[in-house]
């Protein structure tokens, strides 16, 4: 039996005239967090998309859970898709919901639970992100923006997701709240056995999380490795990322 | 993968141990698991074993600690055993949050009618407050586009002309041709009891060019322009597209509603030309195959029942219908806030309210132009 929860082979993207991925091989083990990192406009949002089904790629196969979601059928499709949770980076809240009912929302589709416990439910996993009960009440516009992100995060481990997506996870938090999204991410891979994908240009949360990072650049998986190790890397578009004084902490790291 | 077993708890009465097993995860149907613990009989000290639970997600410890609490008296809290190391952490990051869990929702409940009324009264008010103050505004740039000659956004003005005026052609033109078509049909089964076929020609006239015409065309200005405004400036307001123009010191009104509102005052009187044309077209058909009048007869007797003063008191109400609908759109799209959800309120609103507006303001155009004709 195989490890790799997903596997990407030979991925072309061909959007607004140009290859934004070409020959993109990348293969996620069970149980990591793997961050994905490059500069903009290299194509971890479109990556991202063709994992989750949001665009379908020209050329490649990718494979999640063992199904070919290329030419899997609707049914084996949808399977795959209750197994994992993705939070956007603009949060992608039903603005129409309060917060309570957009974390409910999975439960009440998906589950047959009494909406009673639903909602206990909901109300644990809005704690377990740090969110205080009286926003539960609130709705999407009246948060701010890092309180957005944190109901995102709540409704996409609202169903104990096998595979969880996080695009800028951490971006406009304070750093107490960045740090403690960080520590639970880590106990929900610890725990529950996630595997997480990162995308993120936080150094901190990619220095304190992720089991290895991929670099894309050159519409290509450029190299997946530890932090550590990626930022001592000699290829010119890694070093150029990496060169900067932000940077230096991680360079020098053993 | 193999088939998870179902979750399920059974209560062994010899030793006072409730044995859970199965595969405890929120995929399962845990909702059993959840009416069997309503149904246990409260025991003075039960043991509750886990070891045969499978896989234990955060909503399976959620209903693990539910059947603690069943359990659980005052004096005594039951004891779990068979947690696997993993399992056990997992209930230690969970339990901490159990108590925001049963903490009360702060309830929300609907006001009573005189808070409605009050609030709604204070709403409305407020909205008319704000609908002055955009009128203001608006009149206020208007004339620094024209007194002081500010820069007119040409390619906005230019292209509200093309999307509301010409891409509004084909539609307007079928439309004001069919109730062209009822109305001499309508109108032509009362005439021809008299045998008095002729007199369509008048009437259609009158009606169409007078009524019809605008009425026509300014419905499906509302229908496609003013509701277009709201949804276009209220999601520019949500990705605060407005609040950039703002603080670059762009007006939005200057530069997003005056180009918009001019492009209409060009448009509109075209539109209802173009629907004037398409309902007498539409009405001299019918009057060949139904009255017998040809189409010669109809054009010669056209002019001469028909005054050009009717033409223009049709045409006289294009500017006023152009104002309503692009004062309303914009101002029903500058009042969006929060999300997706209040675009579609407002815009619901927007179009409404012009189809409203529009109607009250032919009935006033209706009743005094002929007290002018009279003086």
């Amino acid at each position: 039996m195989t490890t790799s929860v997903i596997e990407i082979k030979q991925l072309g993207n061909w959007l607004g005239g140009q290859w934004v991925h070409k020959d993109l091989d990348l293969t996620i083990q069970a149980k990591e967090i793997l961050g994905v990192v490059g500069g903009s406009g290299s194509g971890k949002t479109t990556l991202l998309r063709s994992i989750l089904m949001l665009q379908t790629p020209k050329v490649g196969s990718i494979h999640i859970f063992g199904t070919d979601i290329i030419k899997a059928t609707q049914a084996e499709v949808n399977a795959v898709r209750r197994l994992w949770g993705v939070m956007f980076q603009q949060s992608a809240l039903f603005s129409s919901l309060n917060v309570l009912e957009n974390v409910q929302f999975p439960l009440r589709t998906f589950t047959r639970l009494p909406p009673a416990a639903q909602q206990k439910i909901a109300l644990l996993k809005l704690s377990l992100v740090g969110l205080p009960i009286e926003t539960a009440t609130k709705y999407p516009a009246e948060l701010s923006g890092g309180m957005q992100k944190r109901v995102a995060l709540a409704r996409a481990i609202a169903l104990d997701p096998e595979l969880l997506f996080l695009d800028e996870p951490t971006a406009g938090l304070d750093p107490q709240n960045a740090e403690a999204l960080d520590n639970l991410v880590l106990d929900l891979r610890n725990n529950l056995g996630l595997t997480v994908i990162v995308i993120t240009h936080d150094l901190d949360t990619l220095a304190r999380i992720t089991d290895r990072v991929a670099f894309l650049g050159e519409g290509r998986v450029l190299a997946v490795l530890p932090l550590a190790q990626l930022a001592q890397q000699k290829q010119p578009l890694i070093d150029t990322y990496f060169s900067g004084d932000r940077c230096k902490q991680y360079r020098e790291r053993p | 993968m193999p088939a998870l077993s179902q979750p399920a708890i059974k209560l062994d009465a010899s030793t006072q141990t409730i044995v859970c097993e199965g595969c405890w995860r929120v995929s399962e149907s845990l909702e059993i698991v959840l009416s069997q613990i309503k149904q246990l009989p409260t025991q003075s000290k039960a043991v509750i074993d886990m070891r045969a639970v499978e896989q234990l997600d955060s909503v399976g410890v959620w209903v693990l600690s539910e059947l603690i609490a069943q359990q659980s008296t005052p004096s005594f809290t039951p004891v779990v055993q068979g947690l696997s190391a993993k399992q056990k952490e997992l209930f230690e990051l969970i339990s901490p949050q159990l108590k925001a869990v049963d903490s009360p929702l702060e309830k929300i409940s609907p006001p009573d009618w005189i808070t409605r009324l009050g609030k709604n009264s204070i709403i409305h008010g407020l909205q008319l407050v704000f609908l002055i103050t955009f009128l203001g505004e608006l009149t206020l740039s208007f004339s620094s586009t024209f007194i002081r000659k500010s820069k007119l956004q040409w390619a906005s003005f230019l292209n509200t002309i093309y999307e509301t005026g010409y891409r509004a052609l084909p539609i307007i033109a079928l439309l004001a041709a069919l109730i062209g078509v009822v109305l001499t049909y309508q109108m032509g089964q009362q005439l021809k009891t008299y045998g008095a076929n002729i007199y369509i020609v008048g009437l259609l006239g009158v009606g169409v060019l007078q009524e019809f015409g605008p009425l026509i065309a300014a419905i499906i200005v509302v229908g496609r322009t003013s509701s277009s405004f709201t949804a276009q400036l209220g999601t520019m307001q949500i990705n605060q597209e407005i609040d950039a123009l703002r603080t670059m010191g762009l007006a939005p009104m200057q530069y997003l509603v005056v180009p918009k509102v001019l492009g209409l005052l060009v448009a509109m009187p075209l539109l209802i030309l173009w629907a004037d044309i398409f309902g007498v077209l539409g009405g001299m058909l019918i009057s060949k195959f139904m009255l017998g009048i040809g189409f010669y007869g109809f054009l010669t007797r056209f002019p001469a029942t028909i005054e050009l003063m009717t033409l223009f008191n049709g045409l006289i109400k294009a500017p006023v219908f152009a104002l309503i609908i692009g004062s309303v759109g914009c101002f029903q799209g500058l009042s969006v806030e929060g999300g997706a959800d209040s675009v579609g309120k407002q815009t619901t609103r927007s179009v409404v309210q012009a189809i409203f507006l529009i109607i009250i303001a032919d009935a006033i155009f209706s009743t005094i132009l002929p007290w002018q004709a009279l003086s």
